[in-house]
């Protein structure tokens, strides 16, 4: 680096951005330059983030056009020359600022039957996971997703079609539908089915491009739409 | 704005639809040897109950294909939905079906030229 300001674009909801000053560190987050000019040049920016070490998906913004967690992004990997352009993330409504609404993420989590279905009670042995079988292998691909919106954010399918569930609740249907303590089969198969399900991906593969935990949404939804296809064999839905 | 159903549907007539369409190039590639003329076409598809299974499969194949890959796009780019979508999802198809079975029923049927 041989600038020694960063030119830090802000984009907040309202009219027209903001441009602000950032002193340039040898290293520094995104989330540390959003952090600086909160914290030294405009104490009014609202922005979210609790963990900083990418475990609990709360601080993802828009950086140069693409969703990331910031604060796991290092500056110099996403300048551009010494300019930066940090936006709230896409598909979601803005509550000011950084900060967007994620109830309608979260909520569709909860319309996929992204919920625990399970038939035990605590006196009951716990169910044995056979970590070897092909379902578990499955599973465990999906589950360290962080609820970090990033996928929602780069979905265009959930930007031309709002009903859309999206890649993150999929996905976790998916591992829920491959996990032997969970009984929500049927559940499962009918909450992906709906207009706003999993048959409305055009897997166009954002999800998975742009994953922080390298996860891959867009085959998570494929295994959904081989599911619901042999299940209308089947079931006749 | 797709569900279940209207999925299977798409990709099932796409199925038919693949060998009907490899089938279609060859018989074009096949009966333009030594030039086209209505009557040839004509003495092959008169009266022909095979020909009319298969371009009338295709006429249906295509009709709901096509509308259910229409009714993505206009909800998609388009912003159409609810009932609106619905009404140009059935007249897409409708429309597609009509023009697909007139030109079916008229190669099969209709007396006139070449008859």
């Amino acid at each position: 680096m041989t600038n020694d300001v960063l030119k830090v674009t802000i984009e907040r909801s309202a009219d027209v951005p903001d441009v602000f000053e950032v002193p340039a560190f040898e290293s520094q987050t995104v989330l540390d330059v959003v952090s600086w000019i909160q914290q030294n040049a405009d104490p009014t920016l609202s922005y979210r983030f609790a963990c900083r070490v990418g475990m609990c998906g709360s601080c993802a913004m828009m950086v140069n056009g693409v969703p990331r967690w910031t604060c796991r992004t290092h500056i110099n990997k996403v300048l551009d020359g010494n300019e930066i352009t940090i936006g709230p993330l896409r598909n979601l409504p803005v509550i000011k600022d950084l900060a967007v609404d994620m109830d309608p993420f979260f909520d569709k989590w909860v319309s996929a039957e992204g919920v625990h279905h399970g038939t035990l009670t605590r006196v009951d042995p716990i169910a044995p996971v056979d970590e070897d079988s092909a379902a578990r292998v499955e599973a465990n691909a999906g589950i360290e997703c962080i609820n970090c919106s990033v996928c929602y954010a780069a979905c265009d399918t959930v930007t031309g079609n709002p009903e859309y569930l999206g890649p993150a609740a999929l996905q976790r249907a998916w591992t829920l539908l491959n996990d032997a303590k969970d009984e929500g089969r049927v559940a499962i198969l009918d909450a992906v089915s709906g207009s706003g399900g999993c048959h409305n991906c055009h897997s166009m593969g954002s999800c998975t491009a742009y994953c922080p935990n390298d996860l891959d949404p867009m085959s998570a939804i494929a295994g959904l739409k081989r599911e619901t296809a042999k299940s209308f064999f089947k079931r006749g839905r | 704005m797709l569900n279940l159903r209207l999925y299977m549907l798409q990709r099932i007539t796409a199925i038919l639809m693949a060998p009907l369409v490899l089938g279609h190039l060859a018989v074009m590639i096949y009966a333009i040897q030594g030039g086209l003329s209505a009557a040839e076409v004509l003495s092959r598809t008169q009266g022909s109950f095979l020909w009319l299974l298969f371009y009338g499969t295709f006429a249906v194949a295509v009709a709901i294909h096509g509308a259910i890959g229409l009714r993505a796009i206009v909800h998609e780019w388009g912003g159409l939905k609810g009932v609106a979508l619905d009404v140009f999802m059935w007249v897409v198809g409708f429309s597609l079906f009509t023009l697909g079975a007139r030109a079916v029923w008229a190669v099969t049927f209709a007396k006139g030229l070449g008859a």
